[in-house]
This record gives C-alpha cells, structure tokens and sequence, in this order.
C-alpha cells in the first residue's frame, strides 16, 4: 500500500515542478502577438479556403489586423456577418458587399453539343485541356471531368450526370472561386446573388464566330447582339463574340432572355417562368415604334 | 564489340515496323490544300500571299514572323481560296492558307531531275541561307528551324554532327525507307550540315534492328568518300536498340558518352542532332532548290491493312490519306499522329498534315484500352525506366496537389514525355498525362519569370542612362 502513495506523490510533485517550469519558461520566452489576431481568427469561418486571397483564415486575421481599414479584406465564406464581426473587434467600419455566388457559363449539355471523339486519358480537366481543345467541337467548354468539384470545400458544386456539366448549390456555395480557379476552361464566374437569388446571366464563353459555334453547340452564345439591341438598361455588352450581362446594371426584366435565339441566357430563381412569346411581342412592338418614331424625326428635321 | 546506347533508363516495347518492307510511294495530290501558318517551334509565319492569288509548287506562301521562325512554301498550285482559322488535329483553332489544286505546275529554279549532285558548296552561310529560304524545319519531331540549330551561338563549338536515324519508336519506318531508298541523298545532306557547322566528324546513328540500312549507308559512304573528301569524317554507327534512343540527349548519350545537363543545349556539350529527313530536306533545299513542300508519312497498325509509307505534299488533309489508301478500317477506335509511345491522338481527322507530321497509327480498342488506375505500390519501375533520371511517381504526387515550387525543384522541366514511366507503370496511373500536364505549367512559370527579370533589368539600365 505504501508504495502506491509513495509513487502518487512522487509523480504528483514531479508533475506540478515540472508544470510550474513549463509556466515560467514561457513567461519568459513569451512571443507578443496583438489579441486582436486571435479574436478576429476566431469570428472567422475556420475553412481555411483560401477565398479571401490570404493563405488561410490566421493569414487574413493578421494582414487584416496590420492593415488600417478593411477596404482590401472580405471573407466570401462569412460574407457580411462575419465582415461586420470583424469591424467590430477592430472598431472601424465596414461597407456591406452584395452576397455572390459561382454561375457555371457552359450550356452544353449532352444534346446541345455532340461528342466528337472519345476521352480515355487521365481524369483531370486540367490535363486534359493540356492535351487538346476537348471532346466536343467546342474549344471554349465545359471538358466535364470535374476538377471543380474537387476543388470545393462546401460540397457545394456537383456533376450532373445527365447534362455532364457542374451544378452549384446555391445554398452551400460561399463564392470563394475556388472552382473558378480550378477551371482550366475559364466559364464559371463569381456573380451577384442578386436580389431574392434572381439574377440572368449568358451560360456560354465561346469566341469563335456564329456558324461555327453553331455547328458544335446547339445552345451557345453565337455573338449575334440582338440581346444588347433589346436592353433598354445598357446592361449587356457583346465582346469578342460573347455577351455578357452586367448584373450591377441588370433590371431583371427577362427581354434578353426572350429575345436570344440560342437560350444561351439563363434565368434563375424567378418566381414565374417565362412567357417568351408575350415578351417578345411587346419588345418587337417597341423596337418598332422606336424605328417609326425615328422616321418621322428624320423626316420632320 | 556490344553496342552502343544510352546510359540510364529506357524500355523496350516490340518495335511493331510492320510496315518495314513497304516502298517509298508518293501520294496522289489533293483537290485542296491548308497550309497552316504555325508548322514550327517559334513565332508563326506571315503570309506573303492574297486570296486569289495564283501560287506555283515551291512559291513561298508566308515569311518567317520572327528570329524564330521559318518560311513555309505552297505545296500545290493552284489558287489562294481562302486565309483562315481552322481546327488542328487536336480541335485548336490555327489559322491556314487554302490552296485550291489546279494542275501541278512548279515554281522555276527547281530541280526536279533524279540526277544526284555531290558536289558540296564551300560556304557555309550560302548552305545555311539556302535552307533558310527552304523552309527546312527539324522532322524528327520538335519542328526547330534547321537554319537557327545550324548557327550556334557564338563561343561555342559544335564538334560532332549527328544524324538521327535511330528512329526508335515502334511501328515507324519512314526513317529506314529514306535510309534505304535515298540514302545517297541523306548523306549528302549530312555533308552539307557537316559543312556548314565546320565540323569535322558526323556519325549518321542507326538502331541495330535496322542492319540493312547501316549496310546502304555503308556503301554509299565508301563510293563518295573514294569521290571527294568532303565526305571524310562521315561514319555510320549501330546503336542497341533501346526506346527513346533518338531522344537528342539520349542520342548524345549514346554517341558521344556525353550528358547534357538540366536546362542546356545539345551545343554545350559539342553536339549538333539532325533527323534523317531533315538531312534529306537540307539536300533538296541546297542542291536542288525544292523548299520542303512534301515528307514521308508511315501509315500503319495492325487493323490497317493497306500499310505504306507514302509521301505527302504538306497540308493534305489527314482523311484524303486514310481514303486513299482504303478507308478507315472499321475497327480502329484511335488514330495515333506519330508513334504510339509519343504520338498525339487525333481528335480531327480533318486537319491536314503539316512538315513534322511523321506518321498515321490506327489502334483498335484492345490496343488504346488503358488499366483501371490502382494505388501507387512503389515498385520504382517508372523511376528505372525515366531516361532523364527523374522520379515520376514524385512528380505525379506533386503535379496532383499542384505544388508548382517542388516541381520545379524536381525537375520536371527536364521530362522529355517519351512515356517509358506510364509504359512501366504496373498501377495504370496515367503518369505522363499529369507530368506533361504539369511540365508545360512549370515552363510557363519559368518563361514568364524569365521575361520578367529581364523587364526589370531593362528597367534599370533605363533609369541609369
């Protein structure tokens, strides 16, 4: 029996010395680190993506706290509450940025653009856009095998197997463009939410001129303009054969997403489908009298 | 004595030369022609001509677009239809001349007599110009302007030639042809070379299954060497038959015992390489004044029946071959540009052929089917067989975390992409895809800081006049 109280109280005391040596030697070799670094880590997300730019979230804890306001700093992950969480430990203000999210700009699903050949290399976009312009006839889309997926850290992007093109949640994606950079291709891009999640975007990149892209993608953006025509807000613009809608600009009335011949223009989360025919009567209609209105201007000058 | 070969690495796949007895036949000229632009390593060439122009055979059709570059002639006569994007064999869009052919009338100056012309001129920047405007590129398969390989750099001297003839992938034998059936012509190519480097040794290396044509050279060496002494210093040399011998730096490996280090030039360590082709294109360009405008296509397989090895005015569209030499076989599930171990599989079979076009392959099902891919077992198979002495398995970890610094510290800048690790490979991981992969990545990232040290260095010296 005594030995067992001997050795308790032996360990016991060597433990406490020993902890009480541990105390005051890294009292004395204490590195001095601002508090605030560890608070704003801690109102951080903790997904270390790599979203904001910085290495991780203890990286952005301490540029941001070396830095004086938070004007080069935002977290896509937290978003706004986690920003404002930040300001507060800070104390300085912080602006609240429209929430974003990744919209896949590829359209071309199994039907709308045939295969051409047959893939059977290493199952990696990265490579095998190193290789060649992909299976289908267009050079500018989806290749299919997923390095976006594997690029998400919130399970937030998927393949459909049925269209082989990627799906993003819209729940789970924290637009950190993480699948962005994964992109070899280049086609998704971190958009506004825009408002209630509805927002219409151009789901193609492709360059080339109208006839080819027609022949490889029966849904593509063929460049033909008549979208920046039917815009009343200037919120389209037609670059090297590609639209695209500014969503800051963007009124959400749906005229282009009627007017487009391909239905290269998505529409997404809006309460009421679209009725095509009825909008495109009405800009037809407009378009006309603005045609008509300009003659006789002509005519009374 | 054992012969000679490279020192490190290698594999040795069933050399297939299935098509090895058949004749050097020329092909049937197309009813159109798309010559494209980019038919070499360095800036693309302009074009020098309109649409509706009327060209002749051997008529430049494009100047070249910088140092780095090089002319490319028409291959047909006819007229310029059109200047303008099309897809290559791997779907990317190049921009082409369309030539429709109209009769077969070539330019003037041209000799096109059989007669063989052995005097060899002696200035070597008349040799070197002459090929220059001949267009002549590097056909072994890199496409390297020959005239820019010919002029080293100044401080450092080329001490021996040598002409590649290993020819070491499987099924080729467009190389052996040209060996055997224009053997004289490829060594007076060599001698021009040889003249125009001002070196006095050549070795013309050929891979020992190829006996017959060391045999040809042989014998053509003795007859010209007893007719002018410029074709002393010219040797025929065996190798061991070995894959990838006709890499440059293997070669040299094998010749000369000499290593090339990372990031260096085969004219570091006194060495100049030249493709058998190429030394024929230098003999036709030189003696002849025929620009190259046509060059040897092995097409072959085992589900091909009609092998040959035919030659190919440049531009021809890749399927005007396949028909006219019987069609698609309805088994081939994949048509190889090159040879199976370093070839590009062809994702358009509507883009012509361009100068370094070398061969058709058709593989079936069987033949293309790769292994499911398994976990890494560490055997170290790809480790032995890499002739560069680089790590795949490494290189391929690094490659999939994208670790871009360790890759580059590892030297995959130095793979070569001849694929022995994937063939040794008992895992069926796609090692080549993803070094490849990660290899143009890393000499993207070398490019662009080289070019922006020497920004910043013209930046200084800017600032200090």
């Amino acid at each position: 029996m005594t030995t067992v109280i001997w050795t308790v109280a032996i360990i016991t005391c060597l433990g406490l010395l020993l902890a009480l040596l541990l105390y005051l030697v890294a009292q004395r070799f204490k590195v001095e680190e601002d508090p605030r670094i560890e608070q704003v880590e801690k109102a951080m997300p903790g997904a270390n993506c790599g979203g904001c730019g910085f290495a991780g979230c203890h990286a952005f804890a301490e540029s941001v706290v070396k830095a004086s306001g938070l004007d080069s700093h935002f977290c896509p992950v937290g978003g706004n509450e986690t920003m404002k969480a930040v300001a507060a430990i800070l104390g300085v203000e912080v602006k609240e940025k429209a929430p974003e999210v990744a919209v896949v700009r590829c359209n071309g699903t199994c039907e709308a653009r045939p295969r051409t050949n047959e893939y059977n290399g290493a199952p990696s976009c990265k490579v095998k856009a190193s290789l060649y312009a992909g299976d289908t006839g267009c050079q500018f889309g989806c290749l299919g095998c997923g390095d976006c997926v594997a690029a998400c850290k919130f399970g937030a992007i998927a393949m459909d197997p049925a269209t082989g093109l990627p799906v993003v949640d819209q729940e789970k994606c924290t637009a950190c463009g993480a699948c962005a950079k994964a992109c070899p291709k280049h086609i998704i891009e971190i958009r506004a939410k825009g408002p209630r999640g509805m927002r219409l975007f151009v789901s193609c990149v492709n360059k080339d001129k109208g006839p080819s892209v027609r022949k490889a993608c029966a849904s593509a953006c063929i460049g033909c303009g008549i979208c920046a025509k039917t815009c009343s807000h200037g919120a389209v613009t037609v670059e090297g054969n590609v639209a695209w809608i500014d969503p800051a600009k963007c009124k959400l009335c749906r005229e282009c997403e009627a007017m487009c011949p391909t239905g290269a223009i998505h529409a997404v989360n809006f309460p009421k489908p679209l009725d095509r025919e009825a909008v495109k009567a009405r800009v037809l209609e407009r378009q006309k009298k603005a045609r008509e209105n300009a003659k006789k201007e002509e005519n009374n000058g | 004595m054992a012969r000679r070969t490279f020192s490190i690495g290698g594999v040795h796949p069933d050399d297939a030369k299935i098509s090895r007895a058949c004749k050097l036949e020329v092909l049937p000229t197309p009813p159109v022609v798309w010559i494209g632009l980019s038919q070499h390593i360095g800036a693309p060439a302009k074009p020098v001509v309109a649409v509706g122009d009327k060209v002749k055979v051997g008529q430049p059709v494009a100047e070249p677009g910088g140092f780095m570059s090089a002319f490319i002639h028409s291959s047909v006569s006819g007229t310029v239809k059109s200047i303008g994007p099309r897809k290559d064999l791997s779907g990317n869009v190049q921009t082409y001349i369309e030539i429709e052919v109209e009769g077969d009338e070539w330019a003037e100056g041209i000799d096109r007599s059989d007669t063989l012309v052995t005097d060899i001129p002696e200035d070597p920047k008349l040799i070197i110009e002459k090929i220059r405007l001949g267009g002549v590129v590097g056909l072994g398969g890199a496409t390297f302007p020959t005239h820019v390989k010919l002029s080293p750099p100044p401080g450092k001297k080329c001490e021996m030639l040598i002409i590649n003839g290993c020819e070491c992938e499987p099924y080729l034998t467009s190389d052996f042809r040209t060996l055997l059936e224009k053997g004289e012509q490829v060594v007076v190519g060599t001698a021009l070379i040889k003249q125009a480097l001002g070196v006095e040794k050549a070795t013309i290396a050929i891979e020992d299954n190829k006996l017959e044509a060391v045999e040809n050279i042989h014998r053509i060496l003795s007859t010209l060497k007893a007719k002018s002494p410029k074709y002393f210093g010219i040797e025929v040399m065996p190798l061991m038959k070995k894959y990838p011998e006709g890499g440059e730096k293997q070669l040299i490996d094998a010749v000369m015992h000499r290593q090339v280090k990372s990031g260096g030039l085969p004219i570091d360590v006194g060495a100049v390489v030249q493709n058998v082709c190429t030394a024929l294109a230098v003999y036709e360009a030189v003696q002849k004044n025929k620009p190259l405008i046509d060059n040897s296509v092995t097409v072959t397989g085992e589900c091909f029946p009609r092998q040959a090895n035919v030659l190919v005015r440049v531009g021809t569209p890749l399927r005007y071959i396949i028909d006219s030499l019987g069609g698609m076989p309805a088994d081939a599930a994949k048509v190889v540009s090159g040879g199976p171990m370093m070839g590009k599989a062809i994702a358009n079979l509507d883009a012509p052929t361009l100068k370094g076009t070398g061969a058709l392959l058709f593989l079936t099902e069987k033949q293309t089917r790769r292994m499911p891919e398994t976990n890494c077992i560490r055997c170290g198979k790809c480790s032995d067989a890499c002739p560069m002495g680089l790590e795949p398995f490494l290189l391929v970890r690094l490659a999939r975390s994208g670790d871009t610094e360790s890759l580059e510290s590892n030297a995959v800048q130095d793979c070569i992409m001849c694929g022995c690790c994937l063939y040794s490979c008992p895992a069926g991981i796609p090692l080549l895809d993803e070094i490849s992969s990660a290899r143009g990545q890393v000499l993207g990232i070398i490019k662009a800081r080289a070019a922006a040290a020497k920004a910043a260095a013209e930046a200084v010296k800017a600032k200090t006049e």
